[in-house]
């Protein structure tokens, strides 16, 4: 069949050039090959990765989007007619890597975070103690105490398993097959040092990576890969991995292609077989199925660790949330619309699912309407940016963020969506072993801990403007929280009051 | 000596009075009755000294400049705010945030005194100023210090824990603390640090301790017998790391 | 809901006396008190809570109720004849007082809870309700105290004036506390002045609660709801959920008010002590009170000063004889006290306590 489609990116490499070739041997798509020597691109390969730019020793390399006009039609966007040319052609489901991509509205951006001034004073975040330690696990409702004449007390209840986090962020599962083992190491010693948790996803845990088990949530999923005793007994916490925002609904397919050795040895399977991840547990039909997993995995580790479920937000993920921590799930991650993936269906990545913030507010609301918002975490997480998108998640209502993009791309992720193709360049969702080893891990580890600490000072820095000290007294604290150019039903689910309002 | 009574005056009306008669060349001045009456002093045109009976309200002295104020009893919050030369004395105890930015003249507590004593203490030009507590202190002792000498003598606290509470000279990047006593690691703030004291510290102790002990009667020379601390900042920039530019180069 | 839209910070002075032997304590000792703060408050609320005041009607929830409109007092009356056994109902007196501008229409009930009314739950739960009931669905009607023996006066005014206005001169009780408030960004109404309280509990308080926002969501979990637009009453909701509802002792809740630092609390030797403080605050962080404050609670038998953890308001407590007397200046102590045997400021995070000794005719 003929080709109607044009490139997406034109590659120019400018006079600067000094014919290293360097390009070349960076572009794993094979976008750019060499004619006499000299760089010559492929410009329907390229995905805009910027690698080669990057580190290109003169600079000389500069990619854009190639300029031959379609006659404009807002609604018939460019990328729609595209697509449709891909899909006439090859008769295939749109696949993608990353996050939905499309121009929704973003909450987070019209949300404001107040600041004190005069009434009461801000806290110097610097020099004045700023406490951001939370605890993943149930809460009781309340305590008991044996109280003595002097005041004197000692604790008569016990409470359920609790984690520590130095800081309100951790690491989002991202699965041995979707990253490689190189972006494991990275995660796991950034978490440790760190003081948080990483999560491994659901292709099960390198045994490399068990020594790192303490600062380590294990994910369970309808595969069960990789899933046994001992992978529960080194877990800091399992959670059971029912849904993610970027595929709601939808399950995942490692390609035999990209089952090594090394990810079947994790996922206990063949090398070279499919890895099948469909969207339904098969033992998990209803919430009282959900229940007996939950059940059955805390009786598993003897009740001594935390045990969560993971739940993309959906419509009525309010009632969903309600029940899963009726179901005993001590700790609940909701996953929102804007979350990323190794790879999904581009119809169901763009179009399925809600907004993070939406989700975590009715969430949080529901919760609380029936009193047993303590009784669970809420992490909420699909597509946190920066410590205030993490603050603002805080302030509506939940205990702690967990960021995948955001810490692939410190590690050198440009978000060019080509996970699915295994050939990413940066070396992240990669099994080619040449490639993977372009993720130094200690230098990845480095670059995650120094975006984690940044962005933990800044919260410091905001808290100490509201005046806060602690991060729990932020924690679903919406009062301090405005909106602009929101509808009224929108403020009204978050609970949020319009800027100007006092 | 001139003496009167403060009672039924509010506290712009016994300023007032302190102005004129201060500005008719009265030099010596006692009030008495000061019951919670605000910026004690304040604006007075220097040299006069005042002695004060009763407990004089927030403010005491705040932004002095040359005069003498000495309270015979209890201060409350905010004295000495930013005072700029002169001497404040107090024979009691002194509230919360005692000689905030001061940056000249001496301030002599005789008791304790609460939290952020001598925070955003500068050192300016040829000025140096002096903080003394005889008793202890407590949280954020010379928080963001610059410059000056803050002395905490610890006395009633001898064998205790802490004649300093918490975090003692976080943000310090100037001046010097001395604290009689022990200060155990946890109690120092994030930029400051311990260091032992040297000979010339205890050079300089006795001079400024020499006038507090002989104001207040105390034995000079039994406190310089013991042991005393130093805290000092532990960089001039602490927070060189912390930021970073969001443009140009990295 | 209205009462959902805005809160409103407040600033002030604070000042609360209680005779440890249970002798009663003139209604002016509190007005001088809180009048040699004046330059604390701006005129735009002051009020008292005085404990021991209605000896003879010791048995009975007394509920002090603000009117703004005259049809909400029959409403009020008739939800009261119904679900309560309404032994006095009598408007409070005032005299017209220089400063005050006479406000809502102030009335006291002398109540007592009929036991077949109760079903399930406690006389006081019960109580609790019919007050959230009354602030949430009578606008216009306010339950301003519903304790025993005890009575709210408020208004908008220098606390001087409220206290004439109210007549306080008249009243005798073993303990007082008072406000004089400085709002900043104000609706200046009568509902809105210190003390907050609920059956036994009372609160005046110095600051602004930063944490307002989730300590509100938090109570509402248990019912209560915040209707009174000052972010001080949340703190005798929490008060009341914690020591009454969860039955945790004051020591508890000043870990769980104003925590210690998790530094402070990982350096605790005591290994029980630290996993009691540890799970406090794990439990019960939305409790926490953060921003600065300084606040005294007054409960039947005694007085509480606190401030908040890192002491960004001012608190003196002196004591002379059985006098105990907590205020935000010391010079103000002078005015009630001659000759106190001691003055302190409690640390951060730390009470000072008053204790009731005698307990026959204690209010509750």
């Amino acid at each position: 069949m003929r080709n109607y489609l044009l490139p997406e990116f034109r590659i120019i490499i400018g006079p600067e050039c000094v014919r290293c070739l360097r390009c070349v041997r960076e572009c794993s798509f094979g976008a750019m090959e060499v004619a006499e020597g000299i760089p010559k691109p492929r410009n329907q390969r390229c995905v805009a990765c910027r690698r080669c730019a990057v580190f290109c020793p003169t600079g000389a390399i500069s990619i854009r989007p190639l300029e031959v006009a379609y006659r404009t039609n807002s609604h018939w966007s460019e990328r729609a007619r595209q697509d449709i040319l891909r899909q006439a052609q090859t008769g295939g489901v749109l696949l993608c890597g990353a996050g939905n991509d499309l121009d929704y509205p973003c909450i987070f951006d019209r949300l404001l975070l107040d600041a004190s001034q005069v009434t009461s004073p801000s806290i110097d975040p610097l020099r004045e103690p700023m406490e951001l330690v939370t605890y993943l696990g149930r809460k009781p409702v309340n305590v008991t105490l044996e109280t003595r004449s002097d005041g004197s007390f000692r604790l008569t209840s016990q409470l359920p398993p609790q984690l520590k986090l130095e800081v309100p962020i951790i690491f989002g599962a991202m699965s041995l097959g979707a990253v490689n083992l190189n972006v494991h190491r990275s995660l796991a010693r950034a978490a440790r040092e760190l003081g948080t948790l990483w999560n491994c996803g659901e292709g099960g845990l390198h045994r490399e990576l068990y020594q790192f088990g303490p600062c380590t949530i294990v994910q369970v999923a309808s595969g069960r890969f990789g899933v046994h005793q001992q992978y529960l007994d080194i877990a800091a916490a399992i959670e059971i991995k029912m849904g993610q925002g970027a595929k709601p609904g939808i399950g995942g397919h490692l390609p035999a292609e990209k089952v090594t050795p090394e990810i079947a040895a994790t996922r206990l399977i063949p090398v070279g077989s499919d890895a099948l991840s469909p969207a339904p547990h098969h033992d998990i039909y209803s919430i009282e199925d959900l229940a007996t997993l939950v059940s059955a995995l805390k009786e598993a580790t003897h009740h001594t660790k935390p045990v969560g479920v993971k739940i993309a937000a959906v419509h009525h993920i309010a009632a969903i949330a309600s029940g899963a921590v009726r179901a005993g799930a001590d700790f609940l991650t909701i996953d929102g619309f804007r979350g990323g993936t190794g790879a999904a269906p581009k119809a169901v990545r763009n179009h399925v699912g809600i907004p993070l913030e939406l989700a975590l507010a009715a969430v949080d609301d529901r919760l609380r309407e029936e009193g047993i918002r303590g009784e669970v975490t809420l992490i909420a997480s699909g597509g946190i940016r920066h410590s205030a998108d993490a603050l603002k998640a805080i302030a509506l209502g939940a205990d702690a963020v967990a960021i995948g993009s955001a810490a692939l791309i410190a590690l050198g992720c440009t978000l060019c969506q080509a996970c699915h193709t295994g050939r990413c360049a940066w070396g992240i969702t990669t099994q080619d072993p040449e490639l993977a080893q372009r993720q130094d891990v200690e230098e990845g580890a480095a670059r995650l801990v120094n975006l984690v600490r940044a962005w933990s000072t800044e919260i410091k820095e905001m808290l100490g403007a509201l005046g806060i000290n602690a991060i729990e007294s932020i924690r679903g604290n919406r009062e301090r929280l405005r909106a602009i150019e929101l509808g009224e039903e929108t403020t009204s689910i978050l609970g949020v009051k319009v800027a100007g309002k006092e | 000596m001139l003496e009167f009574s403060a009672k039924n005056m509010s506290h712009r009306e016994l300023n007032f009075a302190l102005r004129q008669l201060v500005l008719s060349g009265e030099r010596e001045i006692r009030v008495c009755g000061v019951c919670g009456h605000r910026y004690l002093g304040t604006g007075l045109p220097g040299p006069a000294s005042i002695t004060v009976e009763g407990v004089p309200g927030e403010d005491l002295g705040a932004f002095l400049d040359g005069c003498l104020i000495r309270v015979l009893g209890n201060a409350q919050n905010f004295v000495g705010n930013t005072m700029n030369s002169g001497q404040l004395i107090v024979h009691g105890n002194a509230g919360d945030i005692v000689g905030y930015g001061m940056r000249g003249g001496s301030l002599w507590i005789l008791g304790n005194v609460g939290y952020r004593a001598g925070i955003h203490m500068k050192a300016s030009h040829s000025q140096t100023p002096v903080l003394i507590v005889g008793g202890r202190s407590e949280d954020f002792l010379g928080e963001y210090m610059a410059g000056g000498v803050i002395v905490v003598l610890g006395i009633g606290c001898e064998g205790s824990t802490r004649p300093v509470g918490n975090w003692v000279g976080a943000g310090m990047h100037g001046g010097t603390i001395y604290v009689r006593g022990n200060v155990p690691g946890h109690r120092v703030g994030k930029g400051a640090k311990l260091a032992p004291c040297q000979e010339e510290d205890l050079t300089q102790l006795e001079v400024l301790l020499a006038p507090y002990c002989r104001e207040f009667g105390l034995n000079l020379a039994a406190l310089l017998g013991d042991p005393f601390v130093k805290l000092v900042p532990a960089s001039p920039r602490p927070y060189g790391r912390l930021y970073v530019s969001s443009v140009g180069e990295c | 809901m209205e009462s959902r839209q805005y809160y409103v910070p407040s600033g002030c002075a604070t000042g609360g006396i209680l005779h440890e032997a249970g002798e009663p304590i003139s209604g002016c000792e509190i007005a001088a008190l809180m009048g040699a703060m004046h330059e604390r408050s701006n005129g735009l609320g002051g009020g008292f809570a005085g404990y021991g005041i209605y000896p003879e009607m010791a048995d009975c929830y007394a509920l002090h109720v603000m009117y703004d409109r005259e049809d909400k007092r029959r409403a009020v009356e008739e939800l009261l004849s119904g679900s309560t056994f309404l032994v006095r109902s009598e408007r409070i007196p005032t005299r017209s007082t220089a400063g005050v501008v006479p406000g809502p229409d102030v009335w006291r009930y002398f109540v007592q809870v009929p036991p077949r009314n109760l079903e399930s739950l406690t006389e006081e739960d019960y109580v609790v309700r019919l007050v959230m009931r009354i602030n949430l669905e009578l606008p216009g009607a306010w339950v301003i105290s519903s304790g025993r023996n005890l009575g709210v006066f408020k208004g908008v005014g220098y606390p001087e004036d409220i206290a004439n206005y109210y007549r306080l001169d008249e009243y005798k009780g073993y303990m007082w506390i008072g406000h004089g408030r400085f709002p900043t960004n104000t609706v200046a109404w009568w509902g809105g002045a210190h003390p907050f309280s609920l059956l036994e509990w009372s609160v005046v308080h110095n600051g602004e609660i930063s944490s307002y926002g989730i300590n509100r969501r938090y109570v509402e979990m248990f019912g209560y709801r915040c209707t009174l637009r000052t972010d001080t009453e949340v703190l005798v909701y929490l008060i009341d959920l914690l020591r009454r509802r969860h039955g945790l002792p004051w020591t508890a809740l000043w870990a769980i008010l104003a925590p210690p630092f998790w530094e402070q609390i990982e350096r605790m030797r005591d290994q029980h002590k630290r996993a009691a403080y540890t799970a406090l605050r794990q439990v019960y962080g939305s409790a926490m009170v953060n921003g600065p404050f300084s606040i005294i609670i007054a409960h039947s038998r005694g007085m509480i000063g606190l401030t908040d953890r890192v002491k960004l308001r001012p608190l003196v407590a002196a004591r002379a004889g059985a006098l105990f007397v907590l205020a935000s200046e010391e010079s103000a102590v002078s005015a009630v006290l001659r000759s106190p045997e001691a003055i302190w400021a409690p640390r951060a995070g730390f009470p000072a306590e008053g204790v009731l000794q005698r307990s026959e005719a204690v209010a509750g």
